[in-house]
Protein backbone atom coordinates (compact mmCIF):
# COMPACT_ATOMS: atom_id res chain seq x y z
CA UNK A 1 0.00 0.00 0.00
CA UNK A 2 1.54 3.27 -0.79
CA UNK A 3 0.67 6.14 1.50
CA UNK A 4 1.54 9.60 0.13
CA UNK A 5 0.34 11.21 3.60
CA UNK A 6 2.35 14.27 4.51
CA UNK A 7 4.96 14.42 7.63
CA UNK A 8 3.80 15.90 10.83
CA UNK A 9 5.76 17.32 13.75
CA UNK A 10 4.57 16.16 17.56
CA UNK A 11 5.35 18.03 20.99
CA UNK A 12 4.38 16.74 23.87
CA UNK A 13 4.15 18.36 27.13
CA UNK A 14 4.46 16.81 30.36
CA UNK A 15 3.11 16.30 33.68
CA UNK A 16 5.77 18.18 35.11
CA UNK A 17 6.86 20.14 32.67
CA UNK A 18 5.23 23.76 31.63
CA UNK A 19 6.45 23.51 28.04
CA UNK A 20 5.78 21.48 24.92
CA UNK A 21 9.07 19.44 23.73
CA UNK A 22 9.53 18.28 20.36
CA UNK A 23 9.37 14.30 20.90
CA UNK A 24 9.48 13.41 16.72
CA UNK A 25 7.55 13.11 13.63
CA UNK A 26 5.08 10.85 12.13
CA UNK A 27 2.57 10.42 9.19
CA UNK A 28 -1.01 11.42 9.16
CA UNK A 29 -3.59 12.23 6.82
CA UNK A 30 -4.83 15.78 8.43
CA UNK A 31 -4.39 17.12 12.14
CA UNK A 32 -6.92 14.76 13.85
CA UNK A 33 -5.03 12.00 12.70
CA UNK A 34 -2.34 13.31 13.80
CA UNK A 35 -2.98 13.96 17.17
CA UNK A 36 -4.71 10.49 17.37
CA UNK A 37 -1.41 9.00 15.97
CA UNK A 38 0.56 11.06 18.29
CA UNK A 39 -1.12 9.82 20.99
CA UNK A 40 -0.47 6.30 20.04
CA UNK A 41 2.82 6.34 19.46
CA UNK A 42 4.11 8.99 21.87
CA UNK A 43 1.79 8.87 25.23
CA UNK A 44 1.39 4.98 25.62
CA UNK A 45 3.74 5.39 28.90
CA UNK A 46 2.14 8.34 30.33
CA UNK A 47 4.25 10.62 28.89
CA UNK A 48 2.01 13.31 28.49
CA UNK A 49 -1.02 15.33 29.20
CA UNK A 50 -1.35 17.62 25.69
CA UNK A 51 -0.28 17.38 22.13
CA UNK A 52 0.50 19.87 19.64
CA UNK A 53 1.13 18.76 16.13
CA UNK A 54 2.26 21.19 13.21
CA UNK A 55 3.34 20.03 9.69
CA UNK A 56 6.47 19.64 9.07
CA UNK A 57 6.56 21.71 5.79
CA UNK A 58 5.47 24.69 8.12
CA UNK A 59 8.84 24.71 10.41
CA UNK A 60 11.30 26.87 9.20
CA UNK A 61 14.84 26.35 10.46
CA UNK A 62 18.07 27.88 10.62
CA UNK A 63 20.52 27.04 7.64
CA UNK A 64 23.29 24.63 9.43
CA UNK A 65 26.16 25.94 6.54
CA UNK A 66 25.40 29.39 8.47
CA UNK A 67 25.41 28.49 12.06
CA UNK A 68 29.34 29.28 12.28
CA UNK A 69 28.02 33.37 11.94
CA UNK A 70 25.10 32.82 13.62
CA UNK A 71 25.92 31.02 16.84
CA UNK A 72 29.73 31.47 17.11
CA UNK A 73 30.02 35.32 18.01
CA UNK A 74 28.38 34.74 21.57
CA UNK A 75 31.07 32.38 22.33
CA UNK A 76 33.38 34.92 24.08
CA UNK A 77 30.35 37.60 25.22
CA UNK A 78 30.99 35.89 28.93
CA UNK A 79 29.96 38.90 30.01
CA UNK A 80 26.45 38.95 28.77
CA UNK A 81 26.29 35.68 31.48
CA UNK A 82 24.70 37.50 35.04
CA UNK A 83 27.75 36.19 36.36
CA UNK A 84 29.69 38.62 37.65
CA UNK A 85 27.45 40.04 40.93
CA UNK A 86 27.57 40.09 43.80
CA UNK A 87 24.33 38.91 45.04
CA UNK A 88 23.38 39.69 48.79
CA UNK A 89 22.39 37.25 50.87
CA UNK A 90 18.70 38.17 51.12
CA UNK A 91 18.18 37.71 47.62
CA UNK A 92 16.91 33.83 46.84
CA UNK A 93 16.50 31.95 44.15
CA UNK A 94 18.52 33.79 41.63
CA UNK B 1 -31.51 -28.80 47.90
CA UNK B 2 -31.99 -25.43 50.01
CA UNK B 3 -28.59 -24.29 48.48
CA UNK B 4 -29.70 -24.80 44.45
CA UNK B 5 -30.84 -21.36 43.97
CA UNK B 6 -27.94 -19.57 45.50
CA UNK B 7 -25.61 -22.06 43.16
CA UNK B 8 -27.92 -21.58 40.23
CA UNK B 9 -27.31 -17.29 40.69
CA UNK B 10 -23.23 -17.69 41.17
CA UNK B 11 -22.61 -19.99 37.87
CA UNK B 12 -24.97 -17.00 36.12
CA UNK B 13 -22.55 -14.60 37.43
CA UNK B 14 -19.69 -16.67 36.44
CA UNK B 15 -21.14 -17.31 32.69
CA UNK B 16 -21.79 -13.28 32.33
CA UNK B 17 -18.42 -12.97 33.93
CA UNK B 18 -17.20 -15.05 31.43
CA UNK B 19 -19.20 -13.84 28.82
CA UNK B 20 -17.29 -10.41 28.81
CA UNK B 21 -13.52 -12.00 29.25
CA UNK B 22 -14.11 -14.45 26.19
CA UNK B 23 -15.38 -11.08 23.77
CA UNK B 24 -12.64 -8.82 25.11
CA UNK B 25 -9.60 -11.71 24.61
CA UNK B 26 -11.16 -12.81 21.16
CA UNK B 27 -11.40 -9.45 19.81
CA UNK B 28 -8.29 -8.27 21.28
CA UNK B 29 -6.24 -11.29 20.06
CA UNK B 30 -7.69 -10.91 16.27
CA UNK B 31 -6.57 -7.36 16.54
CA UNK B 32 -3.18 -8.66 17.74
CA UNK B 33 -3.01 -10.39 14.33
CA UNK B 34 -2.24 -7.14 12.88
CA UNK B 35 0.94 -6.43 14.35
CA UNK B 36 3.24 -5.87 12.08
CA UNK B 37 0.89 -5.51 8.89
CA UNK B 38 -1.23 -2.58 9.70
CA UNK B 39 -1.27 -0.09 7.03
CA UNK B 40 1.38 2.25 7.87
CA UNK B 41 3.23 1.59 11.51
CA UNK B 42 1.35 4.77 12.94
CA UNK B 43 -1.92 2.50 12.49
CA UNK B 44 0.01 -0.69 13.78
CA UNK B 45 0.58 0.72 16.89
CA UNK B 46 -2.74 2.32 17.33
CA UNK B 47 -4.48 -1.06 16.76
CA UNK B 48 -1.97 -3.34 18.65
CA UNK B 49 -2.68 -0.64 21.35
CA UNK B 50 -6.32 -1.19 21.39
CA UNK B 51 -5.85 -4.98 21.50
CA UNK B 52 -3.74 -4.56 24.49
CA UNK B 53 -6.61 -2.56 26.40
CA UNK B 54 -8.80 -5.15 25.42
CA UNK B 55 -6.64 -8.41 26.50
CA UNK B 56 -6.33 -6.24 29.75
CA UNK B 57 -10.24 -6.33 30.05
CA UNK B 58 -10.21 -9.57 29.30
CA UNK B 59 -8.05 -10.20 32.43
CA UNK B 60 -9.64 -8.22 35.20
CA UNK B 61 -12.84 -10.56 33.89
CA UNK B 62 -10.81 -13.24 34.45
CA UNK B 63 -9.81 -12.73 37.60
CA UNK B 64 -12.65 -12.16 39.18
CA UNK B 65 -14.10 -15.20 37.25
CA UNK B 66 -11.19 -17.71 38.44
CA UNK B 67 -11.92 -16.10 42.25
CA UNK B 68 -15.67 -17.03 42.00
CA UNK B 69 -15.01 -20.06 41.25
CA UNK B 70 -12.24 -20.31 43.83
CA UNK B 71 -14.70 -19.14 46.40
CA UNK B 72 -17.09 -22.51 45.71
CA UNK B 73 -13.58 -24.36 47.10
CA UNK B 74 -13.06 -22.26 50.45
CA UNK B 75 -11.10 -19.90 48.37
CA UNK B 76 -8.85 -22.54 47.42
CA UNK B 77 -6.66 -21.70 44.67
CA UNK B 78 -8.08 -24.15 42.11
CA UNK B 79 -8.35 -22.20 39.04
CA UNK B 80 -6.42 -19.49 37.32
CA UNK B 81 -7.05 -16.47 34.99
CA UNK B 82 -4.90 -18.69 32.86
CA UNK B 83 -6.53 -21.83 33.18
CA UNK B 84 -10.05 -20.51 31.81
CA UNK B 85 -8.42 -18.77 29.12
CA UNK B 86 -6.04 -20.97 27.65
CA UNK B 87 -7.81 -24.44 28.88
CA UNK B 88 -11.15 -24.25 27.67
CA UNK B 89 -12.60 -25.76 24.63
CA UNK B 90 -14.17 -23.87 22.49
CA UNK B 91 -17.79 -24.85 23.21
CA UNK B 92 -17.40 -23.49 26.59
CA UNK B 93 -16.09 -20.24 25.45
CA UNK B 94 -19.22 -17.20 25.62
CA UNK B 95 -17.71 -14.79 23.46
CA UNK B 96 -20.09 -12.95 20.79
CA UNK B 97 -19.92 -14.38 17.38
CA UNK B 98 -18.80 -10.58 15.70
CA UNK B 99 -15.47 -10.93 17.82
CA UNK B 100 -14.01 -13.67 16.32
CA UNK B 101 -14.48 -13.64 12.52
CA UNK B 102 -11.13 -13.15 10.42
CA UNK B 103 -10.08 -9.28 10.55
CA UNK B 104 -10.79 -9.41 6.32
CA UNK B 105 -9.17 -6.04 4.92
CA UNK B 106 -8.82 -2.47 6.94
CA UNK B 107 -12.72 -1.31 6.21
CA UNK B 108 -14.15 -5.04 7.65
CA UNK B 109 -11.40 -4.65 10.98
CA UNK B 110 -12.37 -0.88 12.01
CA UNK B 111 -15.70 -1.61 11.20
CA UNK B 112 -15.88 -4.66 13.30
CA UNK B 113 -14.25 -2.64 16.41
CA UNK B 114 -16.69 -0.10 16.05
CA UNK B 115 -19.53 -2.11 16.21
CA UNK B 116 -18.42 -4.43 19.15
CA UNK B 117 -16.87 -0.53 20.61
CA UNK B 118 -20.27 1.03 20.79
CA UNK B 119 -21.85 -1.78 21.89
CA UNK B 120 -19.13 -1.82 24.93
CA UNK B 121 -19.30 2.02 25.31
CA UNK B 122 -23.09 1.42 26.40
CA UNK B 123 -22.70 -1.50 28.06
CA UNK B 124 -20.18 -0.34 30.61
CA UNK B 125 -21.70 2.59 31.03
CA UNK B 126 -24.84 0.75 32.59
CA UNK B 127 -22.93 -1.87 34.66
CA UNK B 128 -20.66 0.85 35.97
CA UNK B 129 -23.98 0.71 37.87
CA UNK B 130 -23.99 -3.06 38.67
CA UNK B 131 -24.62 -4.25 42.27
CA UNK B 132 -21.44 -6.77 41.96
CA UNK B 133 -18.86 -3.84 43.02
CA UNK B 134 -15.69 -5.53 41.33
CA UNK B 135 -17.75 -5.79 37.40
CA UNK B 136 -18.61 -2.22 38.03
CA UNK B 137 -15.14 -1.49 39.07
CA UNK B 138 -13.72 -3.28 35.89
CA UNK B 139 -16.43 -1.18 33.54
CA UNK B 140 -15.10 2.02 35.01
CA UNK B 141 -11.85 1.70 34.32
CA UNK B 142 -12.67 0.20 30.92
CA UNK B 143 -14.94 2.86 29.85
CA UNK B 144 -11.94 5.53 28.99
CA UNK B 145 -10.51 2.85 27.10
CA UNK B 146 -13.49 2.01 25.20
CA UNK B 147 -14.38 5.55 24.65
CA UNK B 148 -11.32 6.30 22.35
CA UNK B 149 -12.03 3.34 20.53
CA UNK B 150 -15.23 4.69 19.84
CA UNK B 151 -13.53 7.55 18.62
CA UNK B 152 -10.81 6.02 16.56
CA UNK B 153 -12.78 3.59 14.56
CA UNK B 154 -15.88 5.80 13.94
CA UNK B 155 -12.97 7.83 13.01
CA UNK B 156 -12.11 6.01 10.05
CA UNK B 157 -15.60 4.55 8.95
CA UNK B 158 -16.18 8.95 8.46
CA UNK B 159 -12.40 8.52 6.41
CA UNK B 160 -13.13 5.10 4.27
CA UNK B 161 -17.27 5.97 3.79
CA UNK B 162 -16.72 9.41 2.78
CA UNK B 163 -13.20 8.71 0.70
CA UNK B 164 -12.18 7.55 -2.74
CA UNK B 165 -14.67 5.06 -4.88
CA UNK B 166 -12.81 2.20 -3.23
CA UNK B 167 -12.62 2.63 -0.03
CA UNK B 168 -16.72 3.36 -0.13
CA UNK B 169 -16.94 0.24 -1.61
CA UNK B 170 -15.22 -1.99 0.97
CA UNK B 171 -17.07 -0.34 3.77
CA UNK B 172 -20.11 -1.04 2.00
CA UNK B 173 -19.30 -4.53 1.47
CA UNK B 174 -18.06 -4.84 5.22
CA UNK B 175 -21.22 -3.53 6.77
CA UNK B 176 -23.08 -5.32 5.06
CA UNK B 177 -21.43 -8.74 5.88
CA UNK B 178 -20.91 -7.64 9.44
CA UNK B 179 -24.57 -6.72 10.14
CA UNK B 180 -26.21 -10.24 10.86
CA UNK B 181 -23.52 -10.57 13.84
CA UNK B 182 -24.89 -7.13 15.56
CA UNK B 183 -28.20 -8.47 16.51
CA UNK B 184 -26.52 -10.97 19.30
CA UNK B 185 -25.23 -8.27 21.37
CA UNK B 186 -28.70 -6.95 22.48
CA UNK B 187 -30.48 -10.81 22.53
CA UNK B 188 -30.17 -11.67 26.10
CA UNK B 189 -28.72 -14.97 27.08
CA UNK B 190 -29.89 -16.74 29.92
CA UNK B 191 -27.40 -15.70 31.80
CA UNK B 192 -28.40 -12.04 31.20
CA UNK B 193 -31.96 -12.47 31.53
CA UNK B 194 -31.20 -13.65 35.21
CA UNK B 195 -29.09 -11.05 36.06
CA UNK B 196 -30.64 -8.41 34.60
CA UNK B 197 -31.75 -6.80 37.73
CA UNK B 198 -28.52 -7.07 39.65
CA UNK B 199 -26.14 -6.18 37.26
CA UNK B 200 -28.43 -3.58 35.85
CA UNK B 201 -28.44 -3.99 32.18
CA UNK B 202 -31.50 -4.50 29.98
CA UNK B 203 -29.27 -5.14 27.04
CA UNK B 204 -32.43 -4.74 25.02
CA UNK B 205 -32.62 -1.02 26.19
CA UNK B 206 -28.78 -0.14 25.25
CA UNK B 207 -30.04 -1.60 21.77
CA UNK B 208 -31.27 2.24 20.93
CA UNK B 209 -28.35 4.00 21.79
CA UNK B 210 -26.44 1.81 20.17
CA UNK B 211 -28.37 2.37 16.69
CA UNK B 212 -28.41 5.97 17.31
CA UNK B 213 -24.56 6.13 17.39
CA UNK B 214 -24.42 4.54 14.13
CA UNK B 215 -26.61 6.10 12.46
CA UNK B 216 -25.26 9.33 13.18
CA UNK B 217 -21.55 8.26 12.16
CA UNK B 218 -22.51 6.61 9.56
CA UNK B 219 -24.22 9.87 7.91
CA UNK B 220 -21.16 11.61 8.57
CA UNK B 221 -19.50 8.99 6.97
CA UNK B 222 -22.19 8.75 3.78
CA UNK B 223 -22.94 5.61 4.59
CA UNK B 224 -26.60 3.89 4.96
CA UNK B 225 -27.37 1.52 7.58
CA UNK B 226 -28.82 -1.63 6.45
CA UNK B 227 -32.55 -2.51 7.45
CA UNK B 228 -33.21 -5.62 9.61
CA UNK B 229 -32.65 -9.15 7.66
CA UNK B 230 -31.74 -12.44 9.23
CA UNK B 231 -29.69 -12.46 12.35
CA UNK B 232 -26.67 -14.87 13.14
CA UNK B 233 -26.57 -15.69 17.35
CA UNK B 234 -25.25 -18.72 19.70
CA UNK B 235 -22.02 -16.97 20.63
CA UNK B 236 -23.49 -16.42 24.45
CA UNK B 237 -24.50 -19.91 24.34
CA UNK B 238 -21.56 -22.04 23.25
CA UNK B 239 -22.27 -22.14 19.55
CA UNK B 240 -19.42 -20.97 17.45
CA UNK B 241 -18.66 -20.42 13.92
CA UNK B 242 -15.82 -22.83 12.26
CA UNK B 243 -13.46 -19.59 13.37
CA UNK B 244 -13.17 -19.89 16.68
CA UNK B 245 -11.35 -23.21 16.78
CA UNK B 246 -8.31 -21.32 15.03
CA UNK B 247 -8.41 -18.87 17.32
CA UNK B 248 -7.80 -21.01 20.31
CA UNK B 249 -5.48 -23.99 18.65
CA UNK B 250 -2.88 -21.01 18.05
CA UNK B 251 -3.98 -19.13 21.75
CA UNK B 252 -3.19 -22.11 23.56
CA UNK B 253 -1.15 -24.22 21.92
CA UNK B 254 1.98 -23.51 24.35
CA UNK B 255 -0.24 -23.82 27.33
CA UNK B 256 -1.76 -27.18 25.92
CA UNK B 257 1.86 -28.68 24.82
CA UNK B 258 3.67 -27.58 28.07
CA UNK B 259 1.39 -27.03 30.96
CA UNK B 260 2.24 -24.76 33.16
CA UNK B 261 4.56 -22.48 31.10
CA UNK B 262 5.43 -19.50 32.15
CA UNK B 263 7.58 -16.51 30.19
Amino acid sequence: MDLIEPLWEVFIRSKQGLDHKHVGSLHAADAKMAIENARDVYTRRMEGVSIWVVESKYIHSTNPDESGSLFDPANDKVYRHPTFYELPDEVKYM
Amino acid sequence: MDSKPINKAKNDLVDFTLFLADSSLIMGHRLSEWTGHGPSIEQDIAITNIALDLIGQARNFYQYAAKLENLKNNNEEVITEDDLAYLRDANEFKNLLITELPNGDWAFTISKLFFFSTWQFYFYQKLVYSKHEQLSAIAEKSLKEVTYHVRWSGGWIIRLGDGTEESKQRMEKAISNLWPYTDEMFSPSIFEENLKDSISIDVSIIKNDWLEKVKSIFTEATLSVPEGGWMQSGGKSGAHTEHLGYILAEMQFMQRAYPGLEW
